[in-house]
């Protein structure tokens, strides 16, 4: 198992507030669930605290999530550590890579993006880059293995990476202007690299190869 | 190969729209208020009759999972379906096509199989990973909630609510009742089982637990009928199945093909053939990483079916093929899968917690040889205590990679062991180094 623990009390904020709209957002999430279920939407909650501040959660958020949901502090914290997608500490201001370095990435290439985090950001992962705009970390299969190897930032996918196209999509996030998520390669999704070699016949996918989309 | 018009995915690979009026132009929601008025029995009885069985990886037939469901509440406890949505294995990433370019075909599939079981709510559990194919789902059941296609008062006359829920990261909530738990809020660690999730499931109500593609594939088949699907394939492997193509060949990608296809077809017609050639093809893991390799002589007459891949004593999983070539450090890579494990396990059960862990650190001494030949048998024997020894499958299935591994490349680590020995030097700190030794964490 991972074992995760919370960022040292120097790092912690002294304070934790949601943000505007928060607070109905999260009402609906709760409406979800049967009465007195609102701990299902404990999950779906800590996820917005986490992208509303800085990426990462802190145990004053982790306090006032439970406190929403009239949980106890450790059931909450039990879910901050557990999941691996909760950043207990602080990540990067423009992009915090996540490199996927399971087998199927592992075969293709993910050693070479590891490098390239290594080099650009910081030797270890998990640490925030000198000038505080970059993180990275290796992650288990994100579950984009026939577009390996790839790297998420934030809520994107940057897939069929090579070192330099990694170079090229980090340096988008530096100034600001990231390339566009997807395959980094003239490769249609899923398809194969090359076109789609089925669904070429019928009129639906006919008309959009048409586009140029392939 | 399959013929076009026999395929369920028609918008695969994204070329068409995913909302709304593209899913009705390719055919979804047509005629579904006729399937219902067929009534439930006929929906299930059609589901067995079609043969399918669950496209999550353990195979087990839909419409008989679907018939455990209780005919009605005789103690005012609702039912639910939950869809499973969790992808996480390492290899398999066929549901996430579905979700993001043909969702209404899963929403549509979620109202026929609720209907079939009695639910009036359903809950798609989403990995957290899936972060835009959650949000083409939940746009795809706005529209069909616009539509009235579901939720109180729709067109179909079943009052149906659908929810998209997610988590944050964890493979174990691919388990189905480590799903269960984590929709209640908690962390995910498995439950024992009995009781089954069809008797005290969700918020300890009836429910059912099916992948993504078993859902979305059911309208389909109602539509078409039974016979249709149980035409494709060969006996008790039949219908279409999304197969993903990973690793050392010429064009990785995602496909629908027939069940039981030849595995050469698959990887020459659409992987675009092993990397370097046929002849360059080491090992493949069938069904996402799981499942024990196949070694290539294996590979030349496999059939990617349930039944084909049993025959070389692996399995068909999620039908995600990892392809290795001989360039491939296969312990190396085998060690990353239990390092995925030891990652992922969620330490309930003391064998896999710990077993997992100390799998990954004899498999990463073995990768370089600094290991005694003794060890492979402990090592060996090792998994065969955590297999079957934990609540869930998580043991089972960080054990068998390694099972595999030894039973085909035994003389690949031995060679390393000896390799190893005769270069090492007196002064050689062995596995006393702390640099070889990471500690569990």
């Amino acid at each position: 198992m991972s074992v995760r623990r919370l960022a040292p009390k120097e790092l912690q904020p002294a304070s934790f507030a949601f943000r505007e709209g928060t607070l109905d957002w999260a009402k609906q999430q709760i409406a979800k669930y049967p009465e007195g279920r609102q701990a299902s939407a404990c999950i779906a909650i800590l996820w917005r605290v986490q992208e509303e501040h800085e990426g990462w959660v802190s145990e004053a958020a982790i306090r006032a999530v439970a406190d929403l949901l009239d949980m106890p502090y450790i059931r909450v914290l039990e879910i901050a550590t557990f999941y691996t997608m909760f950043q207990l500490s602080p990540v990067g201001k423009k992009a915090h890579v996540q490199v996927c370095g399971t087998t199927p990435c592992m075969l293709r290439g993910a050693g070479d993006l590891i490098e390239v985090c290594k080099h650009r950001i910081h030797h270890d992962p998990g640490h925030v880059s000198e000038d505080g705009n970059f993180s990275w970390e290796e992650v288990e299969c994100l579950g984009a293995c026939v577009n390996a190897p790839m790297v998420m930032i934030w809520k994107d996918t940057y897939e069929d990476l090579t070192k330099d196209s990694l170079n090229k999509v980090l340096d988008g996030f530096a100034s600001g202007n990231p390339p566009k998520p997807g395959p980094q390669i003239d490769r249609q999704f899923a398809a194969p690299a090359g076109g789609p070699r089925v669904l070429k016949d019928t009129a639906v996918a006919g008309d959009a190869t048409k586009k140029g989309n392939v | 190969m399959l013929d076009d018009k026999d395929r369920i995915f028609r918008n695969l690979y994204g070329l068409d729209d995913w909302g709304l009026a593209g899913a009705r132009r390719r055919g979804a929601w047509d005629g579904t208020k006729s399937i219902i008025e067929k009534g439930r029995d006929w929906i299930v009885n059609e589901m067995k009759a079609s043969g399918l069985r669950g496209r999550g990886g353990a195979g087990f037939p839909t419409g008989m999972k679907w018939s455990f469901m209780p005919k009605e509440s005789t103690d005012g406890r609702p039912s639910y379906l939950v869809v499973n949505a969790d992808e996480s294995e390492p290899g398999t990433c066929k549901d996430r096509e579905i979700m993001r370019h043909d969702p209404h075909l899963l929403v549509e599939g979620c109202l026929l199989a609720s209907f079939a079981m009695g639910a009036h709510a359903c809950y798609i559990y989403v990995r957290g990973e899936f972060i835009r194919e959650r949000e083409h789902l939940q746009a795809a059941v706005d529209q069909a909630y616009e539509a009235k296609l579901i939720g109180k008062d729709n067109i179909h006359g079943w009052p149906f609510d659908l929810y998209v829920a997610h988590g944050a990261g964890a493979y174990i909530c691919g388990e189905e009742t480590a799903l269960l738990e984590s929709l209640e809020g908690k962390k995910g660690q498995p439950r024992l089982k009995p009781p089954f999730p069809a008797n005290v499931g969700l918020f300890g109500c009836p429910t059912t637990v099916n992948n993504v593609e078993s859902i979305a594939v059911a309208p389909d088949i109602l539509r078409r009928g039974a016979a249709w699907f149980a035409s494709i394939g060969r006996a008790n492997n039949v219908g279409t199945k999304l197969y993903g193509i990973s690793g050392h060949v010429n064009t990785p990608c995602v496909v629908e093909e027939a069940m039981s296809i030849p595995f050469k077809e698959l990887i020459e017609k659409h992987g675009g053939g092993i990397r370097g050639g046929w002849d360059n093809l080491l090992a493949i893991i069938p069904g996402g990483a799981s499942c024990p390799l196949i070694p290539a002589h294996d590979c030349e007459e496999l059939i990617m079916d349930f039944d084909g891949t049993r025959a070389v004593k692996s399995s068909f999983g999620t039908a995600g093929v990892i392809v290795m070539d001989k360039s491939t450090d296969v312990v190396a890579a085998i060690a990353r899968i239990s390092y995925f494990f030891k990652h992922e396990s969620c330490g309930q059960c003391t064998p896999c917690r710990e077993g997992t862990g100390w799998m990954w650190r004899v498999l990463s001494r073995m990768v370089e040889g600094r290991a005694h030949k003794r060890e492979i048998d402990m090592l060996l024997e090792v998994t065969k205590q955590v297999e079957g020894h934990t609540i869930c499958a998580l043991g089972d299935a960080a054990a068998w990679p390694v099972q595999g591994l030894i039973r085909a490349f035994r003389p690949e680590i031995e060679r390393r062991i000896d390799e190893f020995t005769r270069k090492s030097t007196l002064d050689d700190q062995g596995i006393l180094d702390p640099d070889h030794m990471i500690a569990a964490e």
